[in-house]
């Protein structure tokens, strides 16, 4: 049986929960680099197919900024910070002064690749580290990866772990957005895919396990 | 411009096949491969978005075909037979296997892309389908379509551009 089966309804609580917690103190980090402040919707888990995660931003051909790490301890899994190219030329912009930076014209300044990269280190590094307290397992982050590519490129790393055992994945997806605009205008995407045996660890290690 | 094009779109770890003037096509290949068969006597290609090597990785009762090296080629050329290919007259081109992240992680399943091509080109050659040309490695996103009428795949990048191969 598959393990996506063994999934009810009180468990994908339980993964909320864990995406509130994550993205909320990632979400409070980026407020203070950024010094404005940033919202965070509660964090919409599904159970999708694939090509469906892809739509979730994009489409697989959508060129997207992606931060993406991948958790190992405890409970392996990968997050992934996405924003949309036009907002993480933005975030540089805010963070090292200069204008104008655009991605259309490669190769990048070392020195704004390098903001984005550390505002992504910061960011997961904080999802990652709430996540650990909370379920007090160890969860060690590797140094984020940034990719500016297709959705499907990217993403498809972290389903490779998953993929061996179902084509449906669980996302934890929270949406993260700016409320200075007339309205809420979702800034970018936290993804958290756990590997298929970590659900097991994260139930038992917050007293829910999956075979009750 | 009142032509419409027919455009067959594969999704990940999944296959089709396409008869002229329909193209077929598939996006955002990373470490995936998409593998394209096509007969060279008939206006008939398929297209498989290969995503893991081989099907003994599965821990899955039931497996997606399309989604392994082995079973998805073997499958698209059953399926290229059933409309008219034949297996003598087929021939490759394949795209992808990129290695979009380096990590220093003990993780193989991070060095999937190579692993994905050097299973594709073993497969093809079990079936003595030559690769007439590739466009492999790297570390870039493809998206990928093909024109069963002129034999030509077109590749987009996102920083190299647009070739055909």
């Amino acid at each position: 049986m598959s393990f996506i089966e063994q999934i009810k309804g009180h468990h994908l609580d339980i993964l909320r929960e864990v995406g509130n917690i994550g993205a909320g103190n990632a979400a409070t980090a980026l407020s203070k680099i950024l010094g404005k402040r940033v919202d965070m919707t509660v964090p919409n888990v599904r159970i999708v197919s694939f090509d469906e995660m892809m739509d979730m931003v994009g489409g697989a051909e959508n060129v997207i900024a992606s931060i993406f790490l991948r958790i190992e301890g405890d409970a392996p899994g990968s997050i992934y910070f996405m924003l949309p190219l036009e907002q993480a030329e933005k975030y540089i912009e805010l963070m090292t002064g200069e204008e104008n930076f655009s991605f259309d014209n490669p190769p990048y300044p070392e020195l704004s690749v390098s903001a984005l990269q550390e505002l992504g280190n910061i960011l997961s590094g904080s999802y990652l580290s709430a996540l650990s307290d909370f379920t007090k397992l160890n969860l060690y982050p590797t140094v984020p990866a940034l990719g500016i590519d297709m959705v499907g490129a990217v993403l498809s790393y972290g389903l490779m772990e998953v993929s061996q055992v179902s084509d449906y994945v669980i996302v934890i997806d929270t949406a993260v957005s700016e409320q200075e605009e007339i309205k809420d205008s979702v800034k970018g995407h936290f993804f958290l895919l756990l590997d298929p045996e970590s659900f097991e660890k994260i139930f038992s290690a917050l007293g829910v396990p999956l075979d009750e | 411009m009142n032509d419409t094009v027919n455009i067959i779109k594969v999704g990940i770890a999944d296959m089709n096949v396409v008869q002229s003037p329909s193209l077929i096509r598939t996006s955002g290949l990373g470490s995936c491969v998409g593998v394209v068969i096509y007969d060279t006597q008939k206006e008939i290609a398929g297209l498989v978005h290969v995503m893991l090597p081989d099907s003994s990785l599965a821990k899955a009762d039931s497996i997606n075909i399309a989604k392994y090296a082995d079973t998805g080629i073997e499958e698209l050329i059953n399926r290229l037979t059933k409309i008219g290919a034949r297996v003598t007259n087929l021939k490759a081109k394949i795209a992808g296997g990129a290695q979009m992240f380096q990590f220093s992680t003990q993780n193989e399943m991070m060095r999937i892309g190579p692993r994905n091509v050097e299973a594709v080109k073993k497969e093809l050659q079990r079936f003595r389908i030559p690769i007439i040309a590739e466009d492999v490695g790297g570390s870039s996103g493809r998206t990928i379509e093909f024109n069963p009428s002129t034999r030509k795949l077109n590749i987009r990048t996102v920083n190299q551009g647009v070739k055909d191969i």
